[in-house]
């Protein structure tokens, strides 16, 4: 079970969210169909932190970007740089 | 050791003293093989078998960094059927159920594969009318399959809710008999015995660290038990296999996510069939012990914790009881997760890789162990002639880029929401 750090709401149950997968870096528009390729398909599933979004749908309604770690669940604070790219 | 009647009586009467082990342990490795498969599951070891069996070739050597069975074979329902709309997907899967039948025969091992039959409820006239497809497909295809109205279902499974003002209207189901369930952990077992009889080493608890990559090509493996030379290379390795592509410099197209299954306390006989209904994404089934055995959908996002979450639990079950009223009686006995390798398409990656003589078998998500012997028959198939056998072509891990997805929930590259 997951306790999700909303930055608006505080910690909330993850029945609470939906999932919004990877916080990707996506290329441009007109970039190769092999970059594109690379963006939507490929990954690197590391056993410790990636970044995500959740959607906090029975809360503030925001799409918000989390970092967590795939093993232990234990999310960890992003710097406000980082959360808001 | 051959299993009958005859050996059972014989070692009844030494007091069950005197079985020999189920696999030969090696105790010294060869410094190098024909074949090294890294994954000593269902898949990984029925290629083990095939090799042996099929093409004779035995000096080939499996891999786990854990033990047999202590993975995603014996963590899933144990459900088999091929009622997939998709040829790449159908073909493979119906296959498989061909060879499920006469498995136990040719492993010489009790697979208790139990062909009760698998039925699919549609909750919607609109449901119903694509499983009519679907079981028309299946039949061209060869397989049997029909359609069953509200009064046979009542008559085929009375602890199904039929009411009309149910929360999830049942309109009529999808039906193929040779569905059921086999047993899943003397599935790993039986193949792993058939293999080592045929004098394939096999190696638990020895985790592979590296690859040996010399100008492009794979040449041997790193272990926890030193270097050992490889003619070929399969990873076949399910949640693992991520991290041991990152080995070869290779970036699979998939997530893990987390996949629970849910175990009541043992009653008597209720159900005789596999009931999936799509309400729930759910599909329940009773063992022979006597427990009703329910999975559902996935937890939903990513994850290696194998731990499940209460919400899907709780989730789950408020969906089963719909469907099933007689389940809020009882009590839920145990629970697990396993670690599913879901591909962006949803569907499994087969075939060879960018390093020459390093295949992979992965993607297959939970559902993985339907297709087990026809996946270890066509992966011996490709590692013994080097040549891709129909079966396994449009699983090919270049689909991604070329755009030829197998996408049979035509979901899109989410992996969390196949």
């Amino acid at each position: 079970m997951l306790l999700i750090p909303c930055p608006n709401c505080g910690e909330r149950d993850e029945s609470e969210f939906d999932y919004g997968g990877r916080a990707l870096a996506y290329p441009v528009l007109d970039a190769s169909p092999g970059q594109w390729h690379e963006a939507l398909h490929l990954r690197t599933n590391p056993l410790g932190d990636i970044d995500e979004y959740w959607y906090h749908s029975s809360g503030c309604e925001c799409w918000i970007r989390l970092r967590r770690n795939l093993s232990t669940h234990k999310f960890s604070r992003l710097t406000s740089d980082e959360s808001n790219t | 050791m051959k299993y009958s009647a005859f050996s059972l009586l014989k070692q009844a009467l030494r007091g069950h003293r005197h079985w020999p082990q189920i696999i030969e342990a090696p105790t010294k490795l060869r410094p190098g093989y024909d074949i090294v498969i890294v994954g000593a599951g269902g898949h990984g070891l029925a290629t083990a078998f095939y090799l042996a069996r099929n093409h004779d070739l035995s000096d080939v050597l499996v891999l786990d960094s854990g033990w047999i069975g202590g993975g995603n074979t014996a963590r899933n329902t144990s459900i088999v059927r091929s009622d997939y709309l998709l040829p790449a997907s159908f073909e493979l899967k119906n296959f498989a159920l061909q060879l499920w039948d006469s498995l136990s025969q040719e492993l010489n091992f009790n697979l208790m594969y139990s062909p009760r039959g698998y039925i699919d409820l549609a909750h919607s006239d609109g449901e119903l009318e694509h499983f009519m497809l679907r079981a028309n497909a299946m039949r061209l295809g060869g397989a049997e399959a029909s359609i069953l109205n509200r009064k046979q279902i009542t008559e085929k499974v009375p602890a199904i809710s039929l009411c009309e003002d149910a929360r999830f209207p049942v309109s009529g189901a999808l039906f193929q008999p040779e569905g059921g369930i086999v047993r899943h952990d003397a599935v790993a077992w039986g193949f792993a015995r058939g293999a080592s009889s045929s004098g394939i080493h096999i190696r638990q608890n020895c985790p592979v660290t590296d690859f040996d990559i010399d100008s492009g090509k794979v040449t041997g493996v790193r272990t926890a038990q030193g270097k050992i030379k490889a003619g070929k290379v399969l990873i076949s390795a399910a949640a693992a296999s991520s991290q041991l592509a990152q080995l070869a410099d290779i970036s699979l197209p998939l997530e893990v996510i987390n996949v629970q299954a849910l175990v009541t306390e043992p009653v008597k006989p209720v159900l005789d069939s596999v009931v999936n209904y799509n309400a729930g994404l759910s599909y329940i089934s009773q063992s022979d012990k006597g427990e009703l055995v329910l999975g559902g959908a996935t937890d939903g996002y990513s994850s290696y914790a194998r731990r499940g979450s209460f919400a899907r639990i709780e989730d789950t079950l408020a969906r089963a009881q719909q469907i099933f009223p007689m389940l809020s009686n009882l009590r839920l006995m145990r629970h697990w997760s396993g670690t599913a390798d879901i591909p962006m398409d949803g569907n499994a990656i087969v075939g060879a890789t960018a390093v020459e003589n390093l295949f992979i078998n992965c993607g297959w998500g939970y559902a993985g162990f339907k297709a087990t012997p026809a996946v270890g028959w066509s992966l011996a198939q490709l590692l013994a002639q080097n040549a891709v056998p129909d079966l396994l072509q449009p699983f090919a891990l270049e689909r991604f880029e070329s755009g030829a997805l197998i996408d049979d929930a035509g979901i899109g590259p989410y992996p969390w929401l196949h």
